[in-house]
C-alpha cells in the first residue's frame, strides 16, 4: 500500500528552484549519469511530484549519493535544475529523517 | 556497520555552526602557506583560499578513520561522538595530519601568490580571517548554516575593505560568485579565479616546459563558472602538450570527490573510472581542484601521476631563482 502525501512538494520547499514538474521522464539524465543506475533523478523527482513520500524516504542513500556534478543538467532537454533539486531533497531529508 | 549518514552530516553541521568550518583546523595551519611571502593583510583585492587546499589532508585523515571505524564496534558510538563534539572539537583532534602530509597542499596557494606577484597584481590576504566558504555544507543541503557562514564572510570582507576577491579552487569560486549572491542580500564583491586573472595578464613564459598531460576539468569550473579556456591558454603557452580525454570541457566526468565524506567507497570507484579515461591519453594528469587532485591520486594508486595546474604554471611563469 502506498500512502500519498499531497503536501510533499511544499514540504520540500524552495518552490522557485524546485522544478521537478518540468521533468518529462526522457531518461537522458540516467543515460549520462557517471554513477549509472544508482541515482535516477527522474525517479526521485516523480516521487516528489506525486507525493510518494515513503518511496522517496526509501531512496535516502541515492539522494546523498548524487555527485552534483551537473552532467545530467548539462544534457537535460527540459531544463530541469537537477543538481539544485537534489540539494532541495537533501535539505528536506536533513529535517525529516535526521532532525537537522 | 557503516557510519550513519545523519551523524556525519550532523557532525559537519555542528562544526560549521559552532566553529565556522565543517572541519575546523588550527589557524596556524590555515595560514602556513603565506609564511615568508610578506603579503599585506587585507586591502581592496585579496587572494582568498577558503581553506580548501589546507583542509584536504584533514579530510583525508578523517575519511581513513571513518573507513576504519565504519566496520568496527566504534561505529555504534557516532551519535555519542557527535554530542561530545559539540563541547570539544574531537574531529580536529582525530584528524591530525603530519606536517609532511600538509606541506604539498600549502605549496599550491603559495604558487598562486608567486604567479600573481609575477603578473604585477597588487593583492593582500586575510590570514586568520580567510574563512571556509561552506561549500560542502551547501552540497549537503544545509542551507540555513551556509547562509549564516556567507554573512560571516561578507562581514570579514567589509571589515578589511575588500571589493575584489581572487580565488584558487572551483568550490570557493562557485560559492562566492554564484551561491552567495543568491543567499544573502548585498553581496557585491567581484570574484575571479586566479586562472582568469592570470589569463588576462599576458604573462611571459620564462621557462619553457616539455611533455604532455591529460587535462581534467573540474565540474564546477567547466559547467558552472565557465573556466575552460583560461587553463588551456595558460598551460598551452608553457610548451606542454594538452591531451583531452573522453569527457572533457563542459562534458567533463566527475572525479568522485564530492562523495568522499559520506561514501568513500563510491568515491573511489568513480575515481578509478575517471583515471581509466585519463590514462587513455597521457600518463600524467593535471587538475585544478583539491578534491579532484586527491581523489584521482587515490583512484590511480600510483599507476598515473597527478599535479595541480599551479605547479606547471609556477615553473613556467614564475620560476624560483
Amino acid at each position: 500500500m502506498t500512502i500519498l502525501n499531497p503536501d510533499l512538494i511544499e514540504e520540500i520547499g524552495h518552490p522557485e528552484q524546485f522544478n521537478a514538474t518540468a521533468c518529462m521522464n526522457c531518461g537522458v539524465c540516467t543515460a549520462v549519469c557517471p554513477l549509472g543506475l544508482e541515482v535516477l533523478p527522474r525517479r526521485l523527482f516523480h516521487y516528489a511530484v506525486l507525493g510518494l513520500e515513503d518511496r522517496l524516504l526509501a531512496e535516502t542513500e541515492a539522494v546523498y549519493s548524487c555527485l552534483l556534478c551537473g552532467l545530467c543538467e548539462e544534457n537535460c532537454p527540459a531544463g530541469v535544475h537537477i543538481a539544485e533539486n537534489v540539494r532541495s531533497l537533501r535539505s528536506y531529508l536533513n529535517h525529516k529523517v535526521y532532525g537537522l | 556497520m557503516p557510519l550513519s549518514t545523519g551523524d556525519l552530516i550532523g557532525l559537519m553541521a555542528d562544526n560549521l555552526r559552532l566553529r565556522r568550518s565543517v572541519l575546523p583546523i588550527p589557524t596556524r595551519n590555515v595560514t602556513r602557506w603565506a609564511r615568508g611571502l610578506d603579503l599585506p593583510r587585507g586591502g581592496t583585492t585579496v587572494l582568498y583560499t577558503g581553506q580548501m587546499y589546507q583542509l584536504i589532508p584533514y579530510i583525508e585523515r578523517l575519511v581513513r578513520l571513518e573507513q576504519h571505524f565504519g566496520e568496527s564496534w566504534v561505529s555504534r558510538f557516532t551519535s555519542l561522538g557527535r554530542r561530545v563534539n559539540r563541547i570539544v572539537n574531537i574531529t580536529a583532534f582525530m584528524a591530525h595530519p603530519s606536517a609532511r602530509t600538509r606541506a604539498p597542499y600549502d605549496e599550491i596557494p603559495a604558487n598562486v601568490a608567486h604567479l600573481l606577484t609575477q603578473a604585477g597584481v597588487q593583492f593582500g590576504c586575510l590570514y586568520s580571517d580567510d574563512l571556509y566558504s561552506g561549500a560542502l555544507a551547501h552540497d549537503l543541503g544545509l542551507d540555513d548554516l551556509v547562509a549564516e557562514q556567507a554573512r560571516r564572510v561578507r562581514a570579514v570582507f567589509a571589515k578589511h575593505g575588500v571589493t575584489d576577491v581572487i580565488t584558487i579552487d572551483p568550490h570557493t569560486t562557485n560559492m562566492l560568485r554564484s551561491v552567495y549572491p543568491s543567499l544573502i542580500d548585498g553581496f557585491t564583491v567581484r570574484v575571479r579565479s586566479y586562472l582568469e586573472v592570470l589569463a588576462e595578464q599576458s604573462l611571459p613564459v620564462r621557462t619553457t616546459l616539455a611533455g604532455e598531460v591529460a587535462i581534467h576539468d573540474s565540474c564546477l569550473f567547466a559547467r558552472r563558472e565557465n573556466v575552460l579556456a583560461q587553463p588551456r591558454d595558460l598551460l598551452g603557452r608553457t610548451g606542454i602538450t594538452i591531451r583531452e580525454p573522453a569527457g572533457t570541457g563542459r562534458s567533463t566526468w566527475c572525479c568522485g570527490g564530492p562523495l568522499e565524506s559520506l561514501y568513500p567507497d563510491k568515491a573511489l570507484a568513480q575515481a578509478r573510472t575517471r583515471v581509466a579515461q585519463l590514462q587513455q591519453v597521457a600518463s600524467t594528469g593535471v587538475t585544478m581542484c583539491p578534491l579532484c587532485l586527491v581523489n584521482l591520486e587515490k583512484g590511480a594508486a600510483g599507476a598515473m601521476t597527478f599535479s595541480d595546474i599551479s605547479h606547471y604554471l609556477r615553473r613556467a611563469y614564475a620560476p624560483q631563482p
